[in-house]
């Protein structure tokens, strides 16, 4: 090891690094020199350096060597020499979490901050604002005004940024310096303007109108500062988002005409502001493609990345914007960069015909390797991308992910990959058995147990519909000895399927089961023991509802405890299972479904909103949430009073919650309620009010209906909704109220329950199998003629948002060019009554719909059918 | 840090971007490391919490290092970041900031850092000469980034506020550093 040290010592001439076995007590040893009189400034510099190097590699200083340091080193204010003194506010700064009662150098540092060396004052408010706090500040607020405003630009950059780090800690102290940064942002230094402009905005950020005001006076002035246009343009570009202002706003033409500033900087975010704007039409997106065009050719490689990254992105959303730009990007993709090239390369793929793709493909696989994984999954989704566009070719794309899949790569990387396939796979049924085979492939030797969970999944769904199930049995079976217990679990539920799908592999599915009850973890047994005993009995509607569509983890809360209850009641009673097994077995059914719970990722917004419910003493013994609607706006956006209506469900009632925010800041509301006067036969039981609404912090007041029980059809119903409050007059500024107020009241949109509020959706990965489970007991079936539609996506689309229901089998998207489909709709009503729609769909003249209807239950029929007509 | 870089990101099903809004801010820059070419640091300024550990930090410095040093490309995008660098015979700059981030105000950044230090290195900008100057290298960043807001852009500036005048007389020569460059001072005496 030395020898080879000194080597390298030589190869580097001579004394490599001072620092390189600096020992931090042996340092802070050598800080006792602070003491010594007179003070030597290039020794106590030199430990200086020491100190913040040695805090810069990572070392920790304990609180008691930090503070002894500390107040050693307080000394040196003593010496004049200059660097010496930076160095001090350095250690101040980097020391002020570490060390304790630093607050000890304020005089010092306000001494310098105010005194005559320049050179001091600027580093010395900079440390001085880090050590300082809340109440210090107000000692010091004269001085921070005088300096903001100071002719120095460096003071005054150093006080104007000063005051942004502290507007966090101290609002309505840095607020009151609205006027000096606003004298400061008129400043003839570009570094100045800059950061008043970033001050003044993050103290008027929640002031929509003062800072369109602060807008229109700085486009129209004219600043020096490229940074400051940066900024503007961002505060702009913002500023049109929240106001939904059209593009023929004065914001949208200033964005604009900084596309003709000089410098390159201003020019870059002009276009990339447009370029990220939402509803921009091509001629709005021009003159930022073509800036973006000219930057590719420029030999400042982080404008070129800037660009390509920028027109990357354009082609995701307006592909035909960019392919004026084809020419510039083909040259991109030889760059030294190969970020720039590859992002070159996707775009391509986003804008070019389907006879580049090959081409394009083949350039790719020859630099794959050398990208960061970032880029890899770039690459990964342009082609996902690209295999909608081009169905036809998908066997190239296909053959190219599965060299992608054998390369080394992150987690990251091997699930844009697999999705990718499983998205090529589902859209193009022909690409099915090769894409299954890379997959299995894949799962052979695969770390991450996410993806292999995940593609088991999909084999379990898509193999036993291939013409050949069994070549698939093998590599599930080898996840079953191989592998981790949650991957076994889940080879076990999905070797289920291919036994209860297909009759010839069943005797073979129920050996290798049984093996599978012997494993040592307990999930995996159960669901073993669980599916054999399912699988004996050999019967349609067991299988549907157990191994097909049971194990469900995109439902909702209240359907699983569902299941687990049905679960139970299967064991116990009626079921005509097989008699000896089976008594054994009953307890084990529970555990089977509690242990899938867990798998569902963390508490859901509906899981939430039961449990601050739950809270509320009215709402008790209302049974558990069946259904939380989107909310609902019940006011425009910039009205007084801003409401919006979440619908929540209940077995027997609904809760009606309006999220109210009061904009008025020289108002506060008390007693806020939302009086209901419903159209139908729905009871208005209880208001709940909210006690107070100050100015901007939203508050919530409920309203318990209770459903019409004697007529269980009456399911869509409009309430006229008036907001009733008590007003209190207040002082703006610190939010004192007036003791009097007065009653007022506002009048708030209707509000519509439909059918749609009763239904929760549920995704039957087998339909058919469900179909069938439900029986044709109480089916109905109607047709309409749905004039007004002309497309069959537009119905599709229609009949999903009307009626709720979750579509299956991916039967919400319409083939193209075709003149009928068939919508497959799933769902549960209000008290768990199953319900299935399968909808015929054809197209002449307007959309015919027929419309067949299965429940448990024949009132749910009725109100379905009742409600489409 | 009580402060940090805020940036709204509307996502699609398929988490491809459609809409970035940033919220407008002063701060831009997430971090400034110069490592030499065994991919040591020699100096790092983390400014935000994106990595808040030392041995985050030392991994991800690793990473940026396997990633950047064998090619003269200046940008890359890594762990979601964007980094520009610059290399100079045997040190390593780089500037990092969000990836939504304007990647020439970072360019900005980082070329002032160069030319500055340049400057105050009479163009000798390597490790050895660096190291001996640490003070100096501790003061131009100091004066270039503040918690992340770009405080100054211009190197000629910053070389002025740095000053670096070591004052004569009492002090004997450091014998770790007998060779120590001095700075010049623009426009000292």
């Amino acid at each position: 090891m030395i020898k080879k040290f000194d080597k390298k010592d030589e190869e580097s001439g001579s004394g490599s690094n001072p620092f390189q076995h600096l020992e931090k007590s042996a340092v802070l040893q050598e800080a006792r020199i602070f003491n010594e009189t007179p003070i030597n400034p290039r020794r106590c510099l030199h430990i200086l350096t020491k100190i913040i190097y040695l805090l810069n590699q990572g070392e920790h200083f304990g609180t008691m060597e930090a503070t002894e340091a500390f107040f050693a080193m307080t000394r040196l204010f003593q010496s004049n020499d200059q660097t010496l003194r930076r160095m001090c506010y350095l250690t101040i700064k980097e020391m002020a979490n570490i060390s304790e009662d630093v607050i000890i150098v304020t005089s010092s540092l306000t001494k310098d901050m105010t005194g005559k060396e320049d050179v001091y004052r600027g580093p010395a408010i900079r440390a001085l604002c880090r050590i300082t706090d809340t109440t210090m500040l107000q000692a010091i607020e004269r001085y921070m005004k005088q300096a903001i405003v100071d002719k120095v630009p460096s003071v005054s950059s150093s006080a104007l940024v000063s005051s942004l780090h502290m507007v966090k800690m101290s609002y309505d102290v840095v607020k009151r310096w609205v006027n000096e940064a606003q004298e400061a942002a008129s400043s003839d230094n570009i570094m100045v303007q800059y950061h008043a402009l970033g001050l003044l905005y993050h103290l008027r950020k929640n002031d929509r109108l003062a800072v369109s005001k602060m807008l229109n006076k700085f486009t129209k002035s004219g600043l020096k500062s490229p940074f400051a246009y940066c900024m503007l343009i961002r505060i702009a570009s913002k500023l049109l988002e929240e106001t939904e202002a059209g593009h023929d706003s004065p914001l949208f033409d200033f964005i604009e005409s900084c596309l003709r500033n000089k410098h390159e900087m201003v020019v870059y975010e002009a276009a990339s502001a447009i370029v990220h704007m939402p509803n921009c039409t091509a001629r709005e997106l021009a003159p930022a493609v073509s800036v973006l065009q000219l930057f590719c050719s420029s030999p400042k490689a982080a404008l070129r990345y800037a660009a390509v990254r920028t027109l990357n992105k354009v082609a995701m959303k307006h592909p035909s914007a960019v392919t004026a730009c084809n020419l510039d990007l083909e040259n991109l993709i030889t760059d030294s960069n190969r970020s720039i090239a590859t992002l070159a390369i996707t775009t391509l793929l986003k804008t070019g015909s389907e006879s580049s793709v090959d081409r394009l493909m083949k350039q790719i696989s020859s630099f794959v390797s050398e990208i960061s994984d970032e880029f890899k999954v770039v690459v990964v989704q342009a082609i996902s991308a690209l295999c909608q566009k081009y169905p036809r070719k998908h066997s190239v794309m296909m053959n190219f992910l599965s060299n992608m899949l054998r390369d080394d790569g992150g987690f990251e990387y091997k699930r844009a990959i697999v999705d990718c396939i499983i998205s090529i796979i589902e859209e193009n049924p022909e690409s099915k058995e090769t894409g299954l085979a890379h997959l299995c492939e894949f799962i052979e030797d695969c770390e991450h147990t996410v993806l292999a969970t995940k593609i088991l999944h999909l084999l379990g769904k898509e193999g036993p519909r291939t013409p050949s199930p069994s070549k698939y049995i093998r590599f599930i079976f080898n996840r079953v000895v191989l592998e981790s217990e949650a991957v076994r679990a889940a080879a076990v539920s999905a070797l289920a399927k291919f036994g209860a799908q297909n009759d010839d592999l069943l005797p073979s599915v129920l050996v290798l089961m049984q093996r599978c009850m012997m494993d040592s973890d307990d999930e995996v047994r159960d669901r073993a023991t669980f599916y054999m005993n399912v699988l004996q009995q050999k019967q349609k509607a067991l299988n549907a509802a157990y191994i097909f569509n049971g194990e469900n983890t995109h439902c909702a809360p209240s359907l699983n405890l569902r299941a687990l209850v049905e679960l139970t009641r299967l064991s116990v009673s009626s079921v005509p299972l097989a008699n000896t097994p089976i008594t054994e077995q009953k307890t084990e059914f529970a555990p089977v479904a509690t242990s899938k719970l867990p798998e569902k990722p963390g508490p859901t917004r509906q899981d939430i909103y039961q449990e601050q419910l739950a809270a509320i003493p009215e709402f008790q013994g209302l049974g558990s949430l069946f259904k939380t609607s989107e909310a609902v706006q019940l006011t425009e956006a910039e009205t007084e009073y801003v409401v919006r209506c979440v619908k929540h469900t209940f077995a027997r009632h609904m809760v009606f919650q309006f999220d109210c925010t009061n904009t008025l800041n020289d108002q506060l509301l008390q007693k806020v309620m939302v009086q209901m006067e419903p159209s139908e036969a729905y009871e208005v039981l209880h208001y709940v009010p909210a006690a107070n609404l100050p100015y901007s912090q939203p508050g919530s007041c409920y309203s318990l209906v209770r459903l019409p029980e004697d007529d269980p059809t009456a399911v869509s119903c409009t309430f006229s909704c008036t907001l009733k409050y008590l007003v209190k007059d207040c002082d703006p500024n610190t939010g004192e109220p007036d003791d009097d107020g007065y009653d007022d009241e506002y009048v708030l949109e209707d509000l519509e329950v439909t059918v749609a509020d009763h239904i929760q959706k549920v995704l039957k990965p087998n339909f058919a199998a469900a179909w069938d489970e439900v029986g044709d007991d109480f089916e109905k079936e109607e047709t309409f003629a749905l004039a007004s539609v002309r497309t069959l996506d537009e119905a599709v689309g229609n009949i999903i948002s009307f009626l709720g229901m979750q579509p299956c089998e991916r039967s919400d998207k319409v083939p193209e060019n075709k003149n009928s489909h068939i919508l497959f709709l799933a769902g549960v009503f209000r008290g768990g009554h199953d319900v299935l729609v399968r909808s015929r769909l054809a197209l002449a003249d307007g959309v015919t719909m027929q419309v067949t209807v299965r429940s448990s239950d024949e009132t749910v029929v009725d109100i379905i059918l009742a409600s489409v007509g | 840090m009580f402060w940090s870089y805020k940036a709204v990101s509307i996502l699609t099903f398929n988490n491809q971007l459609i809409a970035v809004i940033l919220e407008p801010s002063l701060y831009t820059v997430k971090a400034v490391l110069i490592l030499d070419n065994d991919g040591e640091r020699l100096y790092a300024k983390y400014y935000d919490g994106t990595y808040p550990s030392v041995k985050e930090q030392k991994a991800f410095e690793k990473n940026i290092f396997s990633k950047t040093h064998r090619t003269d490309s200046e940008i890359a995008l890594l762990e979601g970041l964007t980094v520009v660098y610059k290399s100079n015979i045997d040190l390593f700059f780089y500037v990092i900031g969000s990836s939504h981030e304007n990647e020439l105000m970072l360019m900005a950044v980082l070329n002032c850092l160069f030319d500055s230090l340049s400057q105050m290195l009479r163009k000798n900008v390597e490790r050895r000469a660096l190291l001996e100057n640490m003070e100096g290298l501790f003061l131009a960043v100091d004066e270039i980034v503040d918690g992340g807001v770009i405080l100054e852009s211009d190197p000629q500036q910053v070389v002025h506020r740095v000053a670096l005048r070591v004052s004569k007389g009492l002090s004997p020569p450091l014998p770790s550093s007998p060779q120590k460059v001095l700075f010049t001072q623009p426009s000292g005496p």
